[in-house]
């Protein structure tokens, strides 16, 4: 049943892919109200976030929590320049990704060249330490204020000022993403990510050194969660460090699990569905936290790997192909 | 002003100790970090409150009690979010999820059945000061002080001199070998989750004392934090562990005091960082092989 359904999902992909584009692209002239507007942006924000998560989580089997941060530091880069320096944002992505990119190679130096679990605990740490600096630091963060009124994004003096033209700034960033991260998995690369998830000793025992590996993907992963912050700050016009907790990265985590490890339309799934979820259920609000840690519990239990986890869609169309070669065979 | 930050930091220092030891036995029995750990902490705080106050008896008897019920809890941790998992052999990234999991469960649960304004706590070690070369120091600091100490020694003597001690020593060096000789390897696991969320419930009703609050969030910093001394001293090490928590306490009150108190919290980290960055395996710990 469920195969079968699969194996059309391969033969219809590009129909598929093409037909959620076309949605994503008249969305805005269908729903042309502010309100259903921002909960699309920012759900776009989180699938380009969720995405840049599975590089490292799915295809490379490391668990990180310091994607907050990552986003945090890309936020406060954004604020900062177009507050001090009104800057478009040609300017405030590339130092956003550079700047999120360097502190994810400082952490990933120490913690990747160990196992596992150390990555986990030091990004978990990490995410504390930047919250508290974003705090204290009240000459360049604002402290507990925050920082207020960040000027809207414009791009070499051309000014995104309705919430369409927003939108669709996302969308372009969401879809150069996915292209990214598509074809970095489908690369020697990527082999070799999936190759440490499967057996990190087996990968250097092929000759490989892995810690370049993890620490290329580690840091890939932290400069496009800085440009998503940078976005999200501008965007939303307003940040302060409550925004980026560990308990916005555990909220990421639980994105790209659910939707699935390792899986594109998983992190758009996961990622969609749990954005959208909680304004659905706004009256459930209070619960939302309990309800996601049973939602990790019950997942890893049921289906560790997600709901399009495992699902190796390469596979299937090879089969798929082999099935109709063999049909073809009998014909003559 | 050092020795009084001195005797601040032993203080919670030991205390952290207690918790650490309960993420190094975990540890070196199912090579599994337990981030529940944290949120059993919090929680053997506020039921010891919430039964004292239900109550109105005697403190002692509620903290019996909630001991028991913080002890139920974390074994269940162990046979609802673990225990199927290592029937699937699951990955280590499902262990780590599964237990932050449970860790948000009963965060809010709390949160939810008792509200997440901050609480006062009594103390009932509030014995007075006294002061010794210059730093005063309280008796709960003592006893607190005290009460850790012979708790770790106590520990010791369970892991090290017991039947029990020894099924959880030779199940932390192999699993399966413990059960072929007839080691009760569910039970192990079982009494070490039970022990670990008892000390964590000691340490947060002592702790809750010395400060007079508990919240909701206090679980989770204090379980990064003795994490970290665990890691710090060597992880599975209980000596490591101890080292490590009473090391992390003072620390923080060094730093509270002469670098900034806003940058205490993110002291535990960063020193954990740098020995990550130079000693891997931790103070007390032996480098690792990996083999195929």
């Amino acid at each position: 049943m469920v195969i079968k359904m699969l194996e059309k999902i391969v033969i219809y992909s590009k129909i598929i892919v093409a037909f959620v584009l076309a949605l994503a692209c008249i969305f805005p002239f269908l729903f042309d109200n502010p309100y259903s507007m921002r909960i699309a942006t920012i759900s776009l924000t989180f699938v380009m976030i969720t995405l840049s998560l599975n590089i490292v989580t799915g295809y490379m089997g490391q668990t990180s929590f310091g994607t907050a941060a990552f986003w945090g530091l890309g936020a406060y880069t954004g604020a900062i320049l177009t507050t001090r320096y009104g800057v478009g944002i040609e300017i405030t992505f590339v130092l956003a990704a550079i700047v999120a990119g360097i502190f994810g190679l400082l952490v990933g130096m120490p913690a990747l060249k160990l196992k596992g679990y150390y990555l986990s605990i030091v990004t978990l740490g990490f995410c504390e330490i930047i919250r508290l600096v974003e705090l204290n630091w009240v000459s360049l963060t604002g402290g507990p204020l925050g920082i207020m009124n960040i000027p809207k994004l414009k791009l070499f003096g051309f000014k995104f000022t309705d919430n369409r033209s927003i939108y669709f700034l996302m969308l372009i960033m969401v879809i150069v993403t996915t292209i990214l991260v598509y074809r970095l998995v489908n690369s020697a690369f990527g082999l070799v990510l999936t190759s440490i998830k499967d057996d990190e000793i087996a990968t250097q025992a092929m000759g490989i050194n892995i810690v370049e590996y993890k620490i290329k993907a580690f840091v890939i992963h932290a400069m496009i969660c800085g440009v998503a912050g940078a976005f999200y700050a501008q965007y939303i016009s307003y940040i302060d460090s409550t925004m980026f907790t560990t308990n916005q990265s555990i909220e990421m985590m639980v994105m790209a699990i659910v939707g699935g490890m390792g899986s594109i339309a998983g992190s758009f799934i996961g990622a969609i569905v749990l954005s959208v979820l909680p304004e659905i259920m706004r009256s459930l609000m209070e619960y939302r936290m309990l309800l996601y840690g049973l939602i990790m519990v019950i997942m890893m239990i049921v289906k560790p790997e997600g709901l399009f986890g495992n699902v190796n869609f390469v596979h299937i169309k090879q089969r798929l192909d082999a099935k109709n070669a063999i049909g073809e065979a009998k014909k003559i | 002003m050092l020795l009084q930050q001195l005797v601040s930091g032993l203080t919670i220092g030991s205390t952290y100790a207690l918790v650490a030891i309960g993420y190094s036995l975990i540890f070196s029995v199912l090579e599994l970090i337990n981030f529940a750990n944290g949120s059993l902490y919090m929680l053997g705080g506020y039921i010891t409150l919430m039964i004292y106050l239900s109550m109105k008896a005697n403190f002692f008897l509620a903290l019996f009690i909630s001991l028991i019920i913080a002890g139920i809890i974390g074994f269940s941790v162990d046979i609802f979010a673990l225990r199927p998992l290592r029937k699937k052999k699951a990955p280590r990234k499902a262990y780590i999820i599964s237990t932050l999991g449970v860790g948000i469960i009963i965060d809010n649960s709390i949160q939810l059945l008792f509200g997440s304004e901050t609480k006062r706590f009594p103390n009932i070690l509030d014995f007075g000061k006294f002061e010794i070369a210059g730093a005063i120091v309280s008796w709960t600091q003592v006893i607190i002080f005290v009460i850790s100490v012979v708790l770790m020694a106590l520990i010791s003597l369970v892991v090290y001199k017991t039947k029990i001690g020894k099924a959880m020593r030779s199940t932390a060096q192999n699993i399966d070998t413990s059960r072929l000789m007839g080691v009760n390897v569910q039970g192990v696991i079982a009494f070490t989750f039970f022990i670990s969320s008892v000390l964590a419930a000691i340490a947060a009703t002592l702790i809750s004392m010395y400060y007079q609050t508990v919240d909701v969030n206090m679980g989770f910093q204090v379980g990064m934090k003795t994490f970290a001394a665990a890691v710090l001293g060597g992880v599975g090490i209980m000596p490591g562990a101890m080292f490590g928590g009473i090391i992390i306490g003072i620390l923080e009150s060094l730093g509270a005091s002469y670098i900034s108190s806003g940058y205490r919290d993110a002291i535990a980290f960063a020193v954990l960082i740098l020995v990550l960055l130079f000693k891997p395996e931790g103070i007390f710990g032996k480098p690792q092989i990996d083999k195929l």
